[in-house]
């Protein structure tokens, strides 16, 4: 028996004594089995959905963003929360395919392939706030330079709101190349599995053709790593790009040399989340647990407690700094418009507090981060928290302005706002219920890749090694 | 294009693929390929290929993204239509550090998946042969290529002696083709699902 060595400490990544060919069997199940009644339901609210969302955004394209309650003071409201929340969803997505692919941890191959997924969903979602933001969206190609006939008049470079359309768009090509490379090996296996002849066809097409060759996969590997190396200054660049459209700015609230590893932090612990409640439930469903284990879930806990409390600091430096520059906006903003609970936004500062600061610290404890309820319901609090951080950053630092005559009445959105942000629910389950059940929702190749050194089966045959004595330990294994 | 005799060993385990390898290339014999149904690391030191140079476009490609976003932005800035903003220098570099930047990774990675398919001869609608329907998810295939001298039974009783659990002779034609997978053999056909 061929086996990789790996430390008992570790426990297995895949669970129960598994070959090759019940790695893919079990994997390709959800895709070649009907869809169950649960499925149709999720999927026909999340449509439902969908179709509520496109409709706010045909109220607001005809209307104008007279149809969101934001004013003259209040320019940015639950729609530039929202992109901003939906960015940070996704870095999580690129974390796990990337920055874990470099650190070489193990764990990241049951989750990546949704995770990426969730990635490319959510700057979907993401991209299309700042879009319909503009009010005259059919002129949103005006962002990119190209020579036109008015000037030419080109586009400010200088400007991080320009920065924000290259590092969004450049974030989802990416994202979606390397989602798909991984996917092409996968699709092969489907396609040569395939009972009917729609489905070898559409997935021969989708497969483009792999066939396994020696040759192939050594370039895959290095397409994979080049990638992933590519990819990881692009996630940390994007969230300082999206923190750069505030802390470029002097409005008080905004005006913050932390916000760029501020901004990276509580994208990472969002995105987690949202994995989380996602990973929970398609374990569950697809009855993945053998791949997505208990020590997956630990794994991403403790990420959670360390970005967690990462943002916590970052919430406490603004307050002392607040208080430390003597700046009377400053103090205002930090002091009284957020932090002062009776205040007209406070509740959205201590809910924000409530939920990323103190309810994640429980994941200090093995017990609950082996918990699969808590942990699924912490997953949504912290969506929530960070949705309140988002809601606090803009709102809070823009209703009450230098000048007390342009203070805003309360802001409270419409109903048409609140549609689009539903709408882009909708269009991100849509997507993720497709994908659920016509993609291999966990990376085939990957898994197999990993599993004679960490699957449960080949780790107990492995369980003697650890008493033999060192001398035999390399005779045997040293090549 | 022209069609060839290939002899076909499959493996189970990859235990038994790396010393069959070696056994195969010092016979003499001309390995084809090995399909496998995921990245078998050291395989292709063991058949002797050569390192991929994948990565050194995408080194290209990168540096030509930088060089492009920098060219531009300084001509449109400096040359083409100098804008004012706020009495600060035109050439402002360290403000057109993030657009260089992301320039230089999305041509790095277009470019290198781009070239990724091409080299590989992959894309949407490209069919080519498949020596075993398994091998994208269990087996190890090792390809030989036939030549006039090959005795095609003493390679597959050689590969049996080495571990192939199945051997195979095809005639076949290499390279790739416009194509669909629809006409092809399903070995799965009509198989009972269970329901998740």
């Amino acid at each position: 028996m061929h086996l990789k060595y790996e430390s008992q400490l570790r426990e297995p990544l895949v669970y129960g004594d598994k070959t090759y060919k019940q790695v893919t069997e079990d994997i390709v199940r959800p895709i070649e089995a009907k869809p169950t009644k649960l499925w149709y339901v999720g999927f026909y609210i999340a449509v439902a959905l969908l179709m509520f969302g496109v409709y706010s955004v045909y109220r607001e394209v005809t209307y104008g963003i007279g149809q969101w309650n934001l004013n003259k003071t209040v320019g940015w409201g639950w729609d530039i929360t929202n992109f901003v929340w939906w960015v940070g969803i996704g870095h999580a997505g690129t974390l796990i395919s990337a920055i874990l692919l470099l650190f070489r941890q193990g764990w990241r191959t049951g989750v990546n392939r949704a995770a990426e997924a969730m990635t490319i969903f959510a700057v979907m979602c993401a991209g299309q706030f700042p879009i319909f933001h503009m009010g005259r969206v059919w002129m949103a190609f005006f962002v990119l330079p190209y020579p036109n006939t008015r000037g030419p008049l080109w586009v400010n470079f200088n400007s991080p709101l320009l920065w924000d359309v290259f590092a969004i768009s450049t974030y989802f090509t990416v994202s979606l190349l390397f989602w798909y490379s991984g996917l092409i090996p996968d699709f092969a296996t489907v396609r040569d599995r395939a009972f009917t002849k729609l489905r070898k066809k559409l997935y021969g097409v989708a497969s483009f053709g792999w066939t396994g060759s020696t040759k192939h996969w050594q370039r895959h590997e290095s397409l994979s790593l080049v990638l992933a190396g590519l990819s990881t200054p692009l996630v940390l660049s994007v969230h300082t790009i999206v923190s750069f459209d505030f802390a470029t700015s002097v409005i008080p609230g905004w005006h913050t040399t932390i916000f760029p590893p501020y901004f990276v932090a509580g994208a990472i612990f969002s995105g987690f989340a949202m994995v989380q409640t996602l990973m929970i439930i398609v374990r569950k469903v697809f009855g993945m647990e053998d791949y997505v284990t208990i020590g997956h879930i630990e794994a991403m806990n403790k990420v959670i407690v360390l970005t967690g409390s990462i943002v916590g600091i970052a919430y406490l430096t603004e307050l002392f700094m607040g208080w430390y520059s003597q700046n009377k906006y400053e103090g205002y903003t930090f002091w009284y418009s957020r932090a002062y609970l009776f205040s007209p936004y406070g509740w959205s500062y201590w809910g924000m507090m409530a939920c990323n600061v103190l309810s994640p610290q429980i994941f200090w404890f093995r017990k609950m981060r082996r918990n699969i309820f808590v942990t699924f319901f912490m997953s949504i609090i912290v969506n929530i928290g960070m949705w309140f951080e988002r809601f606090v950053i803009i709102v809070t630092s823009l209703y009450r302005d230098y000048l007390p005559s342009s203070w805003s009445v309360y802001y409270s959105p419409t109903i048409w706002e609140m549609g689009f942000y539903a709408g882009t629910f909708g269009l991100f389950f849509t997507c993720f219920f497709l994908f659920a059940k016509y993609f291999p929702v966990i990376a085939i190749a990957e898994i197999k890749y990993v599993l004679k050194t960490t699957g449960e089966g080949y780790k107990n045959q492995m369980a003697g090694i650890e008493e033999q004595p060192l001398e035999d330990f390399v005779h045997q294994h040293a090549h | 294009m022209a069609k060839k005799k290939f002899v076909v060993g499959c493996f189970d385990d990859e235990a038994a693929l790396f010393p069959a390898v070696k056994k195969v290339r010092t016979a003499g014999y001309k390995i084809h390929d090995v399909y496998t149904p995921f990245a078998v690391h050291g395989l292709d030191h063991a058949m002797g290929l050569r390192e991929t140079s994948l990565h050194t476009a995408g080194f290209i490609y990168g540096i030509t993204g930088t060089s492009t976003a920098l060219s531009c932005i300084s001509w449109i800035f400096t040359k083409d239509w100098p804008l004012n903003i706020g009495g600060k220098p035109h050439f402002a570099l360290p403000a057109w550090i993030p657009i260089m930047f992301e320039l230089t990774v999305l041509f790095a990675a277009v470019g290198m998946v781009l070239t990724f398919l091409y080299i590989c001869q992959l894309g949407p609608f490209v069919k080519k042969h498949h020596f075993h329907a398994r091998a994208t998810d269990d087996l190890f295939v090792m390809v030989i290529e036939c030549t006039d001298q090959t005795n095609v039974d003493d390679l597959r009783g050689f590969l049996s002696s080495n571990g192939a659990i199945e051997t195979d002779c095809q005639i076949a034609e290499e390279g790739w083709w416009i194509g669909k997978y629809d006409n092809d053999d399903m070995p799965f056909e009509n198989k009972q699902i269970v329901v998740a």
